[in-house]
């Protein structure tokens, strides 16, 4: 399992995209949107949690569609579903590689992105923690829907269509959470419900990746 | 015949078409397939079996 | 020895639905029309809400059929997985356009009815915004059958994403009354009388929901009979192919 995480980690960084093209795409997102709601300060430090949140979830969205497809091109998909180790934990380490290369970068950049929103300054630690259990929440949904349509030729508007609705409950948990926190009011509720779906995700989600990835290969 | 509606005729009046044409359509673009598919159907059971 | 399972025969399920087909489509039309008429030349005014009230009996059978339709798609599926009858695939699949045309209907008249109720065609309402939600998973259901072409692996995959994307259709509806409170009433239909709309309007909804109901269970009928009839001619000429 660590070999194949290892294996990952090192595909994604060769190939040069896995950590710089999300987190591009963020940058340019967070500045596209000042360009369209006008560089008014107190405006955009009221959207920046959700802009920013938003951005997360569009830019984890934009690599979904590579989990998959580039081991089935090659075949290295069918080799690991004969592979000892079960489905589940091939998609467990697909989702946390996905995670490490996508979602990791972009919680550690969302604060300095915050800066450039004006987000107000007790925001910051709540918008890093929300996203810090959120986004793992958003790479196990998305191993999902890249599961689903990875023997498909045009995939990538469907793979959206099918992740999007997904991504509802944990949009809107999160970026409640970094609203609040930037708002200075009380945010328990939010959080817990975050991470208890987070939890629940990370938990139960695998297995339904690994049955459609087993009908996919069948 | 025609009851009161009011001020508010359009608005009852547009949401009641909108909904029966949209209905009605839904009916027709599935009966059209139904016959279609009942069609081809028919075609390819009688080539196979002269 | 006669039992439910039966009907996991398309060819049973077709004979015998053939023979419904045409009482359902009958009664659905009826009842229709019965409760359309009856709500929309027979009924007073509401004290508050004056003439709008009368799209009720469209708003509220079409919101109740288009969850009911997600949660017969639902059963289909996990029937399709447990018991791998082709039939409940195939009504799984033929119901999902229906659904969403529900859905659509739902939202629609609902915006109508908002503009002059809340003075505005749109609110982000914990109701509205969870139907479109459902839309947004219907969509992405028939999408993903039209997308793969082997007939038991679209089964397989829609019928999968239809269980998780039941869980997250519910937490998505709770999620949403968390985000924000509405302006939308409550239940119509409750068994608390208080709640209730008044009986005037009570018995034509009733009407038109069977109404609806039943035009959702003859289209379903229809829609499955040509799903499985599609499969079959697919299956013969793939064996005319063979030689």
């Amino acid at each position: 399992m660590i070999a194949l995480l290892r294996r990952d980690l090192v595909l994604a960084v060769r190939a040069g995209g896995g950590f710089g093209l999300g987190l591009a795409f963020f940058l340019i997102l967070v500045a596209l949107v000042a360009f369209g709601v006008g560089p008014g300060g107190a405006l955009l430090a009221r959207i920046a949690p959700g802009i920013l949140w938003v951005g997360a979830l569009l830019a984890c969205l934009l690599s979904l569609d590579r989990i998959f497809a580039l081991d089935r091109e090659d075949g290295s998909l069918e080799l690991l579903a004969t592979a000892p180790l079960p489905m589940e934990g091939i998609v467990s380490v697909k989702a946390l590689a996905h995670w490490i290369t996508t979602g990791l970068p972009l919680v550690v950049a969302a604060p300095l992105l915050g800066l450039m929103l004006s987000l107000p300054g007790p925001g910051y630690p709540w918008l890093f923690l929300s996203l810090l259990i959120g986004t793992p929440a958003l790479s196990v949904i998305g191993t999902f829907g890249a599961a689903l349509t990875v023997g498909l030729k045009r995939g990538g508007l469907l793979l959206s269509l099918i992740v999007l609705p997904l991504y509802v409950p944990v949009l809107i948990f999160g970026a409640e959470v970094a609203r609040r926190g930037a708002e200075g009011q009380a945010l328990q509720t939010p959080l817990l419900l975050l991470a208890g779906i987070t939890c629940g995700t990370l938990a139960l989600l695998p297995f339904a990746s690994a049955a459609v990835l087993r009908v996919n290969l069948r | 015949m025609m009851p009161e509606l009011g001020k508010y005729a359009a608005t009852v009046l547009s949401s009641y078409g909108i909904s029966i044409l949209l209905l009605v359509a839904l009916a027709v673009v599935s009966l059209r397939r139904a016959t279609r598919v009942r069609r081809a159907l028919e075609e390819v059971e009688a080539r196979r079996r002269p | 020895m006669s039992s439910l399972w039966e009907y996991a025969n398309p060819k049973k399920f077709v004979e015998t639905s053939q023979r419904v087909l045409p009482w359902v489509t009958v009664l659905s039309v009826a009842c229709l029309v019965v409760g359309l008429v009856w709500g929309f030349f027979f009924t007073p005014e509401d004290y508050r809400q004056g003439a709008t009230v009368k799209i009720i009996y469209l708003h509220v059978p079409s919101a109740l059929v288009a969850i009911n339709a997600w949660f017969m798609m639902l059963l289909a599926s996990l029937i399709w997985l447990i018991r791998r009858h082709h039939v409940s695939a195939l009504a799984a699949r033929a119901a999902a356009p229906v659904g969403a045309v529900m859905t659509v209907i739902a939202l629609a008249t609902g915006a109508i009815w908002g503009q002059p109720m809340w003075g505005t065609w749109w609110v982000w309402d914990p109701r509205l915004t969870s139907f479109l939600i459902l839309f947004l998973f219907y969509l992405g259901y028939i999408a993903l059958w039209a997308a793969v072409e082997d007939g038991d692996t679209a089964a397989d995959l829609t019928s999968i994403l239809c269980i998780v994307g039941s869980v997250f259709a519910v937490l998505s509806r709770y999620a949403v009354f968390f985000w924000n409170q509405g302006l939308h009433q409550g239940a119509s239909l409750s068994m608390d009388a208080e709640e209730n709309v008044a009986d005037v309007f009570y018995y034509p909804l009733l009407v038109c929901i069977a109404g609806f109901v039943l035009f959702f269970v003859a289209l379903v009928l229809l829609r499955t009979q040509t799903e499985i009839r599609a499969r079959r001619m697919r299956a013969l000429m793939a064996r005319e192919r063979m030689g």
